[in-house]
């Protein structure tokens, strides 16, 4: 064991004196970024732990006896509605991310793999939607939903979150790496449909990019704050971001609802953060390797 | 016989995509076009039917936002904030991905991991993780510093950042993510002929970067433009944050607490019209300096 380790280290002493000095600095600096993006994670995990009492007379970085308390309460404050925004939160990403992903990936193959009079200026129409900021959609779609009725519903949260230019992007840059003409020509020879090719063949194939096309948007549904902010009046139906905000003014001069506050932020990303750890491998920004390795 | 059957699906797989595009995009848009030229025309007492009827006023609200005072002192204080959280994010996103790809460095897959976790915290969750930081009574911060970091003179850094604490992980990661797609046989070529980590780095990888650089750069300058959470967030703990401290701040008011609907989308179809000028002005400058075309 002790001379394998030996062998080892001197290879890569040996590898790493072939470049030069042992990358102590860049090393060094890497960890001071991880340091930095890792610290008000650990912070308010600890933070989350302290009752009342603890937060201001501990030391910050000492962990308390209050986290089950800080749960209950959080649960019970104002008749759960905790429970409700996360709810929704859950009901608006997961829905709105499977929608989006579904619409994204037939189109991205309908883009990438057929010929037709018009393509491009759907292509370009749709990509241009990227540059669209945010802002001068909101208002409108609010006015538009109160029009029919639907501004304060869930509705208006999910809907226009599904269409997501740059996911139909990525699924075309997708199919045209995953799925070889080949296959499709030797379906459409053995008389299968269009539709048939498009589940049995295309769909299947592109599962690996629909998966990472599925966590970003879910991440930006759950992550948003504008729309449903915009378009939300009864807290019942806010997502978690919305509550938080809501909880924060309402709590900010109130010292003894800080806790609240910290444990409730806590654990609205907690599930992201879970998420994000086991699904390490789809977490790609470039799929026109047409594989996630 | 077989193409012109085939020739309706790819427009049926399409279907969905272009009336959600309608629906949600080009409807609204229009509707901001036609609202900003509209006003609320108030004739005698504004009392009873018919008193307050809409009227077509042209440009006048689009004049009326570029003259506001109000909206120059947001324009000012985003441009001050923008260009500190994009230099320092895409600065910092570009270092650490150079320096995840050098070979040379331990622990990578931990500090990969650490610096892209803050994308999974939502915008509003690290806003107030961040503000509690700040907090006198609470902060760890201030045991060590002792300045007042929710101030006058320093809330525009601490804003800039939460932002670039949000924002340095993805970026990393487009940037990393071209990176590794770049033969390796290229940087040993460069070895070779006797170049340092250092000036491989800098001839060879950032120039490969450039586009993947520019890509991150413009969505940054869209998503800057716009900021909105941050303020709001930061807001209740506060008094130095006021309701129109973003140009997308002062929309908000105008529309859903004054009221005033046509100013709203006006001034919102002037920040769009600026985020476009501002990417495309940034994106013509980079061409002509990185790839010298006219």
């Amino acid at each position: 064991m002790a001379t394998v380790t030996a062998a080892t280290a001197h290879r890569r002493r040996a590898r790493a004196g072939s470049r030069g000095p042992a990358g102590l600095a860049p090393t060094a600096l890497l960890l001071v970024g991880a340091l930095y993006c890792l610290f008000p994670v650990a912070w308010v995990l600890i933070a989350a732990t302290k009752s009342p009492g603890e937060l201001f007379s501990t030391s910050t970085l000492s962990f308390g006896t209050g986290f089950f308390d800080n749960v209950g309460e959080l649960f019970a404050y104002r008749d759960g509605v905790f429970w409700l925004w996360a709810g929704n939160t859950l009901l608006y990403a997961g829905g709105g991310a499977l929608l989006s992903t579904a619409v994204s990936a037939v189109s991205g193959y309908a883009l990438a793999k057929y010929r037709f009079p018009g393509r491009n200026v759907i292509f370009n129409l749709l990509i241009g939607g990227i540059l669209v900021p945010a802002v001068v959609l909101a208002i409108p779609q609010y006015l538009l939903f109160s029009k029919i009725g639907l501004a304060d519903s869930h509705w208006a949260v999910l809907l226009p979150q599904i269409l997501h230019p740059y996911s139909i992007y990525l699924a075309r840059i997708y199919a045209a790496a995953a799925i070889p003409d080949s296959l499709l020509e030797a379906g459409r020879i053995d008389g299968a449909g269009e539709w048939h090719l498009l589940r049995r063949v295309a769909m299947p194939l592109m599962v690996p990019g629909m998966v990472t096309i599925f966590l970003f948007q879910f991440v930006a549904i759950w992550n948003n704050f504008l729309l449903p902010f915009i378009m939300l009046g009864d807290d019942g139906k806010f997502p978690l971001t919305v509550g938080l905000y809501t909880l924060l003014a309402a709590g900010a001069n109130q010292p003894t609802l800080y806790n609240l506050i910290l444990t409730g932020a806590f654990l609205s990303i907690v599930p992201l953060i879970a998420l994000f750890l086991t699904m390490q491998r789809y977490w790609k920004t470039d799929l026109s390797s047409g594989a996630v390795k | 016989m077989k193409r012109s059957q085939r020739g309706m699906w790819p427009y049926l797989f399409l279907t969905p995509a272009i009336v959600l595009f309608t629906l949600f995009l080009a409807v609204p848009i229009g509707y901001t076009v036609y609202l900003a030229m509209r006003r609320t025309k108030v004739s005698g007492l504004g009392l009873g039917r018919g008193a307050r009827t809409e009227v077509f006023v042209g440009f006048d609200n689009f004049a009326a936002a570029l003259a506001d005072a109000e909206l120059w002192q947001g324009w000012l204080r985003v441009l001050g904030y923008g260009a500190l959280v994009l230099a320092v994010m895409l600065g910092l996103a570009l270092l650490f991905a150079l320096l995840l790809d050098s070979a040379r460095v331990r622990l990578a897959r931990f500090s990969r991991i650490a610096i892209f976790l803050p994308y999974a915290v939502p915008g509003v969750a690290a806003t107030l993780l961040w503000g509690f930081l700040y907090l006198p009574s609470l902060s760890p911060i201030r045991e060590v510093l002792d300045v007042d970091l929710l101030g006058a003179s320093t809330i525009t850094y601490s804003m800039a950042n939460v932002a670039v604490w949000g924002g340095v992980g993805f970026n990393m990661l487009v940037l990393y993510t071209t990176l590794r797609a770049i033969p390796r046989d290229l940087y040993e070529a460069a070895r070779l002929d006797g170049a340092s980590e250092f000036q491989i780095a800098v001839r060879v990888k950032i120039p490969i970067l450039t586009p993947a650089i520019i890509l991150t750069t413009v969505f940054s300058i869209i998503a800057t433009i716009q900021v909105f959470t941050e303020p709001t967030t930061l807001r209740p703990l506060t008094n130095t944050i006021s309701s129109t401290w973003s140009p997308l701040m002062k929309v908000y008011r105008d529309a859903f607490v004054t009221g005033d609907l046509y100013s709203a989308a006006a001034t919102s179809i002037v920040i769009a019209a600026i985020s476009l000028v501002l990417s495309f002005g940034f994106l013509r400058v980079v061409r002509n300096r990185a790839f010298g075309e006219g």
